[in-house]
């Protein structure tokens, strides 16, 4: 029997040299003549561990890591084949805290299976929700979604299973199923980590969505940073056609559903829902007015849904176990589990999933234990660019939707950027007004000039210029920017300037005296 | 390496007639058109735009509102720094100042031996492992320090 190694490449594990180390390990067993199978998985999301090389044994899979390709030689002298004693051995992988403390249900296969194989995905549960929901038929499959309390893992966290009711019933020939991964967030990295990990479970995800509304097309819109998801997602599609799993007779079934994936161009504006539809028919990202609600007038007119691709890789599992499994993890309105993404300056980086309701300060402290440069944390950005930034004194918030929006924040994508104490937090304002610039589909004037003006008050107030008084206009900006604008682009905008102004007065040189003024 | 073809009107037919039944044609079509050519030319531009039934007027708007298409092919290699804020949080931008003075261009620019164009990205999705960087389409770079920066400009210059 040949032994069994795994090693991930994912684009985070390739990053820090996955490649060579799996093609220094091939060549190194070929000249020993060792019967290896190398089996290439997604990453466990314990990137300061990549690359990580896993061993199967009787016990379960055995660490090393991080491994370079000079410890190749060294790890197949101490018999790594066996799970023999390294100093890189890490013992079982899923008894590391890291892992051992999350609760794994969309992400339960990444990092375990080939993404590329649709045995290994049917071996680990994999196609058991699209069997269910083929047998409950279209309602009570919307209805599963309903109960789950499953919202928008995108960031606007809206009622996945109302989305698909509209849709549902609405009466058109052609309907839509849209994938939005346009994850442009900066600190997610949840959506490229199933695409490159677990394809499967997002196909099966958007074909449960077809049948359940009655949409026979799929589009995957991915963002073109994203080389390696769309290479993965590619090829997951065509093995899934090849088995008859997408297609005309989806799984020996009367329904049709079928799917492709699309490359975005470099625009961040179009991880916005109705921006992305408009890029997907060939135009520029600009942001459409609502209503229509895409779910009656979406993609070329038609109804569609369109989820983030967190969303639809929850929902296999939700129709497999059942609402209510799903449901009763999390707190208040956040049911489920959120896959949490910790980075920035931070000692252990990387992909936690867990159950709403754990605290900021667990999550940066204790889990991810921390700057990575040891110095003390000052602020952390939570849900991407347009999200607050939260001092330390702040870290009790729960991670949950309406706990940060108590707080004049928002979870996002679910991503946490965090800073050491050298960053200089109006620079940080300036940055978010810079980008929404730089980023802004150029529709509504409160983005488009707010942002600039912004990025000019900011310059004005550190340089002392009637520091008070645009103090002011600096939040009167923001409050038109946040109820003017179209979408979450400008409107969110204001959120990484007005906390890091509220928090951080001292770097904008202001006084909790003028804030008060301003008020 | 990628290699770019010289601008062919008769190629660039080929192109936009196998992908222009595809729905929502314009965005393949441009991708496949930069994969090729290395851009999107002025004269690709028209072509696409009659092929698709828009104004030439249309095509520019949808052309220039992406930040992936080029009007002039990069240099031979092209490297994209991250400077989104995990990348800023974890020392990016030291390191930016640093592969701008080194190459002697600024984000966007292009070396004067045409062998570098360096490009600002926002967020590869690695922000596990901040810094980070992508040479040319997919080979990605991450946890960078001056040391793997130096070693990264120096295989782009090579």
């Amino acid at each position: 029997m040949s032994a069994r190694i795994y090693i991930s490449r994912d684009s985070g594990a390739l990053c820090v040299g996955a490649e060579e180390v799996a093609r220094a390990l091939f060549k190194a067993v070929e000249r020993r003549g060792l019967a290896v199978e190398i089996v290439r998985t997604g990453s466990r999301g314990m990137y300061w561990l990549e690359p990580l090389v896993e061993v199967a044994t009787p016990q379960g899979r055995i660490g090393y890591g991080p491994v370079k390709a000079n410890d190749i030689e060294s790890l197949l002298d101490s018999g790594v084949l066996e799970g023999g004693e390294h100093p890189l051995r890490l013992g079982l992988v899923e008894d590391i805290p890291f892992f051992k403390r999350q609760t794994r249900l969309t992400f339960a296969r990444v990092g375990v299976i080939d993404p590329r194989s649709l045995e290994d995905y049917r071996a680990h549960g994999g196609y058991k929700g699209l069997e269910k929901a083929l047998a409950l038929g279209p309602q009570a499959t919307v209805e599963e979604v309903v109960n789950s309390g499953l919202r928008g893992r995108g960031g606007a966290g809206f009622p996945t299973g109302i989305k698909w009711r509209t849709v549902a019933q609405t009466v058109n020939p052609q309907k839509y199923i849209v994938c939005n991964a346009d994850e442009g967030d900066s600190g997610t990295f949840a959506d490229r980590m199933i695409m490159e990990g677990d394809p499967l479970v997002l196909i099966e995800g958007m074909t449960i969505a077809g049948i359940a509304t009655g949409a026979t097309y799929g589009y995957i819109y991915i963002r073109s940073e994203y080389p390696h998801a769309v290479e993965a997602m590619e090829i997951a599609i065509r093995r899934a056609r090849e088995a008859g799993m997408l297609g005309p007779r989806v799984a020996g079934s009367a329904y049709a559903f079928d799917m492709e994936v699309r490359v975005g161009a470099g625009a961040y504006v179009c991880g916005e829902e109705t921006s992305l539809l408009e890029s997907l028919e060939g135009k520029r990202g600009e942001v459409r007015a609502k209503p229509p609600l895409p779910a009656h007038i979406g993609l070329f007119g038609k109804p569609t849904v369109i989820n983030n691709v967190l969303s639809l890789a929850s929902v296999p599992i939700i129709i497999s176990d059942g609402a209510a499994y799903y449901r009763d993890f999390g707190m208040g309105r956040s049911r489920g589990t959120m896959p949490i993404q910790l980075a920035g300056n931070i000692k252990y980086g990387g992909l936690f999933e867990t159950a709403f309701g754990i605290s900021l300060g667990e999550l940066v402290d204790d889990i991810g234990g921390g700057t990575r440069s040891g110095r003390p944390v000052r602020a952390v950005q939570v849900g991407g660019p347009l999200g607050a930034y939260f001092p330390p004194a702040l870290f009790d918030t729960a991670f949950d939707y309406e706990a940060f929006t108590a707080r004049d924040g928002l979870i996002g994508h679910g991503g946490i950027v965090v800073f050491d104490d050298s960053v200089d937090m109006a620079k940080q304002a300036r940055f978010a007004m810079e980008f929404c610039a730089i980023e802004s589909c150029g529709k509504c004037t409160p983005c488009r000039i707010g942002s600039a003006r912004g990025v000019e008050l900011v310059d004005k107030i550190v340089a002392n210029e009637d520091r008070a008084e645009n103090l002011l206009v600096l939040e009167d900006l923001c409050n038109t920017m946040k109820f003017g604008s179209l979408c979450a682009l400008g409107g969110f905008t204001p959120y990484p300037v007005m906390s890091a102004l509220t928090h951080f007065p001292e770097d904008f040189g202001a006084t909790p005296k003028h804030l008060a003024a301003a008020e | 390496m990628p290699r770019y073809e010289p601008w062919d009107p008769e190629r660039a037919s080929v192109i936009i007639a196998a992908n222009r039944h595809r729905a929502g044609a314009a965005l393949p079509i441009l991708h496949a058109l930069q994969h090729a050519f290395g851009c999107v030319p002025e004269a690709a531009i028209a072509m696409v735009a009659d092929a698709l039934n828009l104004s030439r007027a249309e095509m520019h708007g949808t052309v220039t509102f992406y930040h992936d298409f080029r009007k002039e092919p990069p240099g031979r290699r092209v490297l994209k720094l991250c400077r989104a804020e995990s990348c800023q949080a974890a020392g990016g931008d030291a390191l930016a100042a640093r592969a701008e003075e080194k190459l002697g261009v600024e984000m966007g620019g292009t070396t004067a031996d045409a062998r570098v164009t360096l490009e600002a990205v926002y967020c590869l999705g690695l922000c596990h492992s901040s810094p980070a960087a992508m040479l040319d389409h997919d080979r990605v770079y991450g946890m960078l320090d001056e040391a793997k920066l130096d070693a990264l400009l120096k295989e782009a210059q090579a």
